[in-house]
C-alpha cells in the first residue's frame, strides 16, 4: 500500500477523474448507439464500432478530400470542403449519411432474418463487423490518419486541475445526444411507436404501426449516434480501421453496467468506467495494460450480480 | 327483430369471409368458414375453446395464413399485413387484450391514434372514450400494468376506438373477468354500437351475453360454421341452449 500511495496527491486524483470522465463520454456515445439497437431488437450489435469507424472515414473524406482507392479510381480525390468549419459540416453530413446507411443495412442484412433466433442475428452483426472493417481497410489502408479537431487543443486550469476543451466538448455532445434521445422517446409520437413496436410488436401492428420500419429507423438512429462517437474519438486516437475496437469493448461494459436498455444508464455506466479505467491505469502498477481485462471483469461481475445493470429494470418483458 | 342490413359500398356486407381456410403449420384450424358482418350491426361468433373463433379474427387481420376470400368494404384483404388491415379501418382487440403494460394509460390510447394526424379530432375522441370509461381520465398517467383485468379490457376497447375504426373485432372480451365486470363491458359495447353505428364482430364463449347484444350470430365447431341465424333465433335454438347457454 505504501508503494501504491507514494506520491499520492488529491489534485492528481481529481485530474484522473476529470480525464477519465472525458474518455468515458466517448464510450457513452457508442454505448447509446448500442442501446438504441438493443432496445429495438434485443441484439448486441457487434458491428457498432466498425459502423462508427466507417462513418468517421466518410467525414474524414469529406473534410480532407481523401476518398481512398475508390476516389483514386474515379478521380475525385482532393475534392473537399474548403471552407471554415469544414470539420463540423463534413461531420454533420457524415452523421446524416450514416443514418441512411444504417437504414440500408437493416433493410438489406437484418430484414431477411426477421424472426430468426437471436444467435443468427448476432452472427450477422459479427459478419458485418469484419465486412465493414475489411472495406475500410481495402479503401483507405491500415495506416493511421489524422482527423482533427472539433474542439480547441487547449485547456483551462481550475485550482490545479486542467480541463481540456476536447474532454469538455465530448461530454457536452454526449449530454446533448442523451437529452435528445430522452425527449424523442418520451415526447414524440414516433418515439412512442418505436418503444411500443419493440415491446409489443403484435399490438402495435394491430393499431397500424409498420413495425419493420420502426426497426430500420432504430438502426438508422443508432448508426447516426455511432457516427458521432467515431468522429469524437478519431482526434484522440487517430483514424484507422481498428480504432473503435477497444472503444466497443468499453462501450459494452458501460451499457451492461448501466443497464443495456437504459440510455441514462449507459451514460452513467460509461462515465464510471472511464473514471475507473483512468484510476486503475494510474494507481495500479502496470495498470495501463490492465484496462481491457478490467473492462471484461466489470461485464462479468455485473452480469453475475445485477444482470439488469445499475439503472435497468429487472426483466419484466415478454410477459 | 334484427336491425335492417345496411349494405356496404358494393351492396355487400362490410366484412365478408367466404370459404376461409387457415392453418398453423400442419395444423388446420379453419375448414371453410363463411361469415358476414353487415354495416352497423353486432355479429357474434360463438363456440367452445379451440373451435377456431380466435383464428377467424386472426385471419381477418392477416395474422394467420389463409385461403379463401376475405373482403372489407368490397376490397380483398385476404392475407393482408396486420398493420395494413388496421390502416383500412379495422380495429382488432386481441384475446388477452394486448395491453401495452409498460406504457401509461394515456400512451396506450395515443398508440390507438397512431395513424391519425388530426390533433383536434384525437382530443375529441379521447373525451368520447373517457365518456364511456370515466376512470381513465384521472388515471391516464398510471402505468397500464397496474390496471385490473377489467380495466385493461376497457383500455383495449378505448385504444381501438381511438383508431376511429369502421369495424371493431373483439376477441373474447369476457376472458378471465368477474361476471359483473363482463356485463358492464358488454353494455358498453352495445352502447357504442348504438350511438356510433360501429360495426362489431365479437368472439365469445359466453353465448348468453353475446346473444343479448348481437343482431346475428354464428356457431363454430372444430373450424366449421355449424349454425347461423339471428341472435334471437339462436338463443331459442335447442342445441345452442344445451351446449352454450348451460340449460
Amino acid at each position: 500500500m505504501d508503494l501504491l500511495l507514494a506520491g499520492f496527491s488529491f489534485t492528481a486524483l481529481i485530474q484522473q477523474i476529470v480525464s477519465g470522465a472525458g474518455a468515458g463520454a466517448v464510450y457513452a456515445t457508442l454505448a447509446l448507439a448500442l442501446v438504441l439497437i438493443y432496445r429495438a431488437m434485443d441484439v448486441a450489435n457487434f458491428a457498432q464500432g466498425e459502423m462508427a469507424m466507417f462513418s468517421t472515414y466518410i467525414a474524414y473524406a469529406l473534410v480532407g478530400g481523401d476518398f481512398g482507392l475508390v476516389g483514386a479510381k474515379l478521380g475525385f480525390n482532393g475534392v473537399h470542403l474548403g471552407v471554415a468549419g469544414a470539420f463540423w459540416i463534413g461531420s454533420i453530413v457524415a452523421v446524416v449519411a450514416s443514418f441512411g446507411l444504417g437504414i440500408l443495412i437493416e433493410r438489406v442484412l437484418i430484414r431477411p432474418f426477421e424472426g430468426a433466433p437471436l444467435l443468427t442475428l448476432v452472427i450477422v452483426t459479427l459478419g458485418l463487423f469484419s465486412m465493414v472493417n475489411g472495406l475500410a481497410g481495402f479503401n483507405w489502408g491500415y495506416v493511421f490518419k489524422t482527423f482533427c479537431c472539433p474542439f480547441p487543443q487547449s485547456a483551462v486550469n481550475v485550482g490545479g486541475v486542467s480541463f481540456n476543451y476536447t474532454d469538455l466538448g465530448i461530454i457536452g455532445v454526449t449530454m446533448i445526444i442523451l437529452a435528445a434521445m430522452a425527449l424523442f422517446f418520451r415526447y414524440t409520437k414516433l418515439g412512442l411507436a418505436m418503444r411500443a413496436a419493440s415491446l409489443y410488436p403484435e399490438s402495435s401492428r394491430l393499431v397500424g404501426v409498420r413495425t419493420s420500419w420502426m426497426l430500420a429507423l432504430g438502426w438508422g438512429l443508432s448508426a447516426a449516434v455511432g457516427a458521432v462517437s467515431g468522429i469524437l474519438v478519431a482526434p484522440v486516437v487517430f483514424l484507422d480501421p481498428n480504432m473503435m475496437q477497444s472503444v466497443l469493448l468499453f462501450a459494452f461494459a458501460a451499457a451492461v453496467l448501466g443497464g443495456i436498455e437504459s440510455p441514462l444508464g449507459a451514460v452513467v455506466g460509461a462515465l464510471l468506467i472511464g473514471i475507473l479505467l483512468a484510476v486503475v491505469g494510474t494507481y495500479v502498477p502496470g495498470g495501463e495494460n490492465l484496462r481491457t481485462p478490467f473492462a471484461l471483469l466489470i461485464i462479468v461481475v455485473v452480469l453475475l450480480v445485477r444482470p439488469a445493470g445499475l439503472l435497468g429494470r429487472p426483466e419484466t418483458r415478454r410477459v | 327483430m334484427a336491425p335492417p342490413e345496411v349494405a356496404g359500398r358494393n351492396g355487400q356486407a362490410l366484412l365478408q369471409l367466404r370459404d376461409v381456410h387457415a392453418s398453423y403449420g400442419p395444423i388446420r384450424a379453419l375448414h371453410g368458414v363463411s361469415v358476414s358482418v353487415p354495416s352497423g350491426s353486432i355479429v357474434a361468433l360463438l363456440g367452445a375453446n379451440g373451435a377456431g373463433k380466435t383464428t377467424t379474427l386472426r385471419a381477418v387481420s392477416g395474422m394467420v395464413k389463409t385461403q379463401g376470400r376475405i373482403s372489407f368494404d368490397g376490397r380483398d384483404i385476404t392475407n393482408g399485413r396486420p398493420e395494413e388491415v388496421a390502416r383500412l379501418g379495422i380495429a382488432h382487440v386481441p384475446s388477452g387484450r394486448g395491453t401495452m403494460t409498460q406504457l401509461t394509460v394515456w400512451e396506450n390510447l395515443q398508440m390507438g391514434a397512431y395513424m391519425r394526424r388530426d390533433r383536434g379530432a384525437i382530443k375529441r375522441d379521447f373525451d368520447r372514450v373517457t365518456g364511456y370509461f370515466p376512470w381513465i381520465r384521472e388515471r391516464r398517467q398510471q402505468v397500464a400494468v397496474t390496471l385490473s383485468g377489467g380495466e385493461q379490457q376497457m383500455l383495449a376497447i378505448g385504444r381501438a376506438l381511438m383508431m376511429r375504426p369502421r369495424l371493431l373485432l373483439l376477441d373474447e372480451p369476457s376472458l378471465g373477468l368477474a361476471p359483473l365486470i363482463v356485463r358492464q363491458i358488454f353494455e358498453i359495447i352495445a352502447t357504442i354500437n348504438r350511438e356510433e353505428k360501429l360495426s362489431t364482430l365479437v368472439v365469445e364463449q359466453n353465448a348468453n351475453l353475446a346473444l343479448k347484444i348481437a343482431a346475428h350470430a354464428y356457431v363454430l365447431e372444430v373450424g366449421r360454421i355449424v349454425l347461423e341465424g339471428s341472435a334471437s333465433e339462436l338463443a331459442r335454438h335447442e342445441s345452442v341452449r344445451k351446449s352454450y347457454l348451460g340449460d
